[in-house]
């Protein structure tokens, strides 16, 4: 496929959610982790000035390497700040039918009203969540019946129904959580955080620790129950390959920063920004043995990220403007002509070519990738 | 099942491992590798790829080679000296210098209050590689330059003051102190990012070219299975379903499993997205205890035999298959039938 006809799918994209509105919206977002130990404050900038929206009924990935704010993110995003994190700026809005909700400023009350009914959340390694010492039916029922009226009868019929429907096995409610695989625990997790039809569902690295064959199983059941309700899914993982699988839109975080924002075949064929060329560059490709390599050097340490660009310690292409201002993430001119989501980038020197092997020079005194 | 023993590194032969557990008067035998023979090359260094799922049995026979487990029948030769009864002093003085592990956590590997180049000076002086004070640092360095480190960087430091990916180096070097012939690496590289993850499958590339040492690899991660790899074996529950060259095993897979292990590999490719679903276990155990074929229970070409009998290995197309679709003893009207069903990927 050539570049033009991927930019032409990302404009078809664009164009279908062209009405969605934003259902959540950061604006100027820091979310900082503040310590005092010894009388010594440290302050960890996880995220630091960020500003997105996200539109009803896609699927947004947020990208980057460990270290870099993704699941920080996520918690603003939850409005689940727990101290040492604070929210030092900005705001984080969502909008359902009944008005805008600023999701930092709800009072426990608030936030049990929309939580589970309204915003889902799949936490990493979630297939430890379900009691050891009840049978999946059982579960199912209180969890259910701590949010709504219901009888146990309704309420294992409602699950058994909803299993059937996304195409699992309604067996696995009579069992108890220990008899099942890794990824069946998974899927009965993920069922059990939507089976109240959540609109917004946010899910942290859902298929890390798990083998391939299952994570393919978790990632179609996570489209599936997407696709359902037409909700809002927001993806946060390290995998590039479930990037390009799952999302219509990626974002790439680097150093508690937004980099770059577009759709996902953009991201994944005419990257603009140096640092997402190298993500996707240095991914192995069956049936590719040509030599790949790493990004050089290492992500910056939070409490005392470099100035200017924060990546312009690794970046081949940084000049002395990288080094002292920060460059600011502007939607790229002439791409989405106003109608979807723009193209965004943070960058002085952007790369405006579609992704070929040895793109980026690799300069042979780059120390290793560690 | 015999392998080239004389030509071998390492032959593994019908090595079988079995766990039984006791609760009151049930008893419960699991049988975590179950005759897998595979064989690493001796006329030139090479990565061999033990690849599966979890709960396959790779990381018990990679233990299994090390001798940190006992096998419950089966033979192993290395080097063509059988190495499942060697003596300790033998083990000792000889297979533990040939043969060095690298572990998958570099952060668990080291003791967080320990300066991380007292492992490299420790392993030196136990197994003698050097012994004045002047060759101890020569040959340290030397196995950290082999790894793109130097003395210099590490002398002193603690674990938490490297980054995930120099630890891992600093393991590898620290395995490579004692000159091995093989490194048997679990999982090196699954609690890194992407990004490093290349650069320590790298380290191994170089280290097969130009310290001509043979790795055996065991990963779940078939895409740097397939950069890295020149053979691979692929393991369900016990077995090793299908060996050979990896191009061909994850180039064109003929075995249903490795097709179905194949096509759950989520492409970095927006084009590339998933057709059709994905077969999964719904118990672990289950597939252990089966009687016939340990994937006849999702596997889409499954025939009436596969539920009684277990497959043989059979030699097909440049590797080895274990499965009855390839087997010419069951009538080719039935395969032909069988493999319609299932429509394997051609």
């Amino acid at each position: 496929m050539s570049p033009e006809t991927a930019a032409s799918a990302g404009m078809e994209q664009a164009r279908v959610n062209e009405e969605a509105r934003n259902v959540v919206e950061a604006e100027g977002l820091k979310a900082w982790y503040i310590t005092q130990a010894y009388g010594v404050e440290r302050t960890v900038k996880a995220v630091d000035d960020l500003t997105l929206a996200i539109r009803e009924g896609e699927i947004y990935g947020i990208a980057g390497e460990s270290g870099c704010g993704k699941s920080t993110l996520l918690k603003a995003l939850l409005g689940e700040i727990v101290s040492p994190l604070t929210i030092v700026g900005g705001k984080v809005e969502y909008d359902f039918d009944a008005g805008k909700i600023d999701a930092l400023k709800q009072t426990e009350e608030d936030r049990e009203a929309i939580r589970w009914r309204r915003v889902s959340y799949i936490p990493q390694g979630s297939m430890h969540v379900l009691n050891p010492v009840r049978r999946i039916r059982d579960t199912f029922h209180d969890f259910i019946a701590a949010h709504q009226e219901t009888t146990r009868e309704q309420s294992i019929e409602m699950a058994r129904n909803y299993l059937q429907e996304l195409g699992l096995r309604e067996g696995v409610l009579g069992n108890y959580p220990h008899q099942l695989s890794g990824g069946m625990r998974q899927r009965v997790t993920i069922a059990l955080a939507t089976i109240l039809t959540p609109r917004l569902i946010f899910a942290d690295e859902p298929t890390t620790a798990l083998d391939v064959v299952v994570q393919r199983g978790v990632i179609e059941l996570l489209k599936e129950v997407q696709k359902r309700e037409n909700s809002t899914l927001v993806l946060v993982t390290h995998d590039m390959g479930v990037h390009a699988n799952l999302t219509n839109r990626v974002a790439v975080l680097y150093a508690g920063n937004l980099v770059e924002e577009a759709d996902t075949s953009t991201i994944f064929r005419r990257p603009r920004h140096p640092y997402t060329r190298y993500l996707i560059e240095s991914l192995p490709r069956m049936g590719d043995r040509s030599e790949r390599v790493g990004i050089p050097g290492r992500p910056p340490a939070l409490d005392n990220p470099p100035d200017g660009c924060r990546f312009h310690p690794r970046c081949p292409l940084a000049t002395d403007i990288c080094r002292q201002e920060v460059p600011p993430l502007l939607p790229v001119e002439g791409i989405g002509n106003g109608t979807g989501p723009p193209h965004r980038v943070a960058c002085f020197h952007q790369v405006d070519a579609p992704l070929e092997a040895g793109e980026i020079e690799h300069a042979a005194e780059m120390p290793h990738a560690d | 099942m015999q392998t080239d023993r004389e030509h071998s590194l390492l032959s593994v032969e019908s090595l079988q491992r079995v766990f039984v557990t006791r609760e009151g008067f049930s008893t419960t035998r699991l049988e975590a590798v179950a005759g897998a023979s595979f064989a690493i090359r001796n006329d030139r260094p090479e990565i061999y790829t033990l690849a599966g799922e979890s709960g396959s049995g790779k990381t018990t026979l990679a233990r299994l080679v090390l001798g940190l487990e006992h096998a419950t029948s089966g033979n192993m030769y290395y080097k063509g000296r059988d190495v499942l009864h060697l003596t300790n002093k033998e083990r000792r003085d000889w297979f533990l210098k040939e043969v060095q592990p690298i572990f998958q956590d570099p952060f668990a590997t080291f003791s967080p209050l320990k300066r991380i180049d007292s492992y490299l000076y420790e392993t030196t002086r136990n197994y003698k590689m050097a012994t004045t004070r002047e060759g101890i640092d020569a040959h340290v360095d030397e196995a950290l330059h082999a790894v793109g480190l130097s003395l210099a960087e590490v002398r002193g430091r603690y674990p938490n003051e490297l980054s995930g990916g120099q630890a891992q180096r600093v393991s590898v070097a620290r395995a490579l102190l004692t000159r091995p012939s093989l490194l048997v690496a679990d999982e090196p590289v699954s609690m890194l990012d992407a990004s490093l993850r290349m650069s320590i499958v790298n380290l191994f590339r170089t280290l097969r070219d130009e310290h001509k040492v043979s790795v055996l690899y065991i990963t779940h991660d078939l895409t740097t299975a397939y950069y890295a790899a020149d053979r691979i074996a692929v393991m369900l529950r016990g077995w090793v379903v299908e060996s050979g060259p990896v191009e061909n095993v994850l180039g064109e897979p003929l075995h249903p499993y490795t097709q179905n292990l194949k096509n759950a590999i989520p492409e970095a490719d927006p084009e590339k997205t998933w057709e059709g679903d994905a077969s999964l276990a719904v118990m672990d155990t289950e597939e252990y205890t089966r009687t016939g074929c340990r994937y006849a229970g999702r596997c889409p070409a499954v025939m009436d035999i596969c539920k009684t009998t277990v497959p043989r290995d059979i030699e097909v197309q440049g590797r080895s298959v274990k499965c009855f679709l390839y087997d010419e003893e069951v009538p080719e009207a039935e395969r032909t039938q069988a493999m319609a069903n299932g429509a394997p990927v051609a």
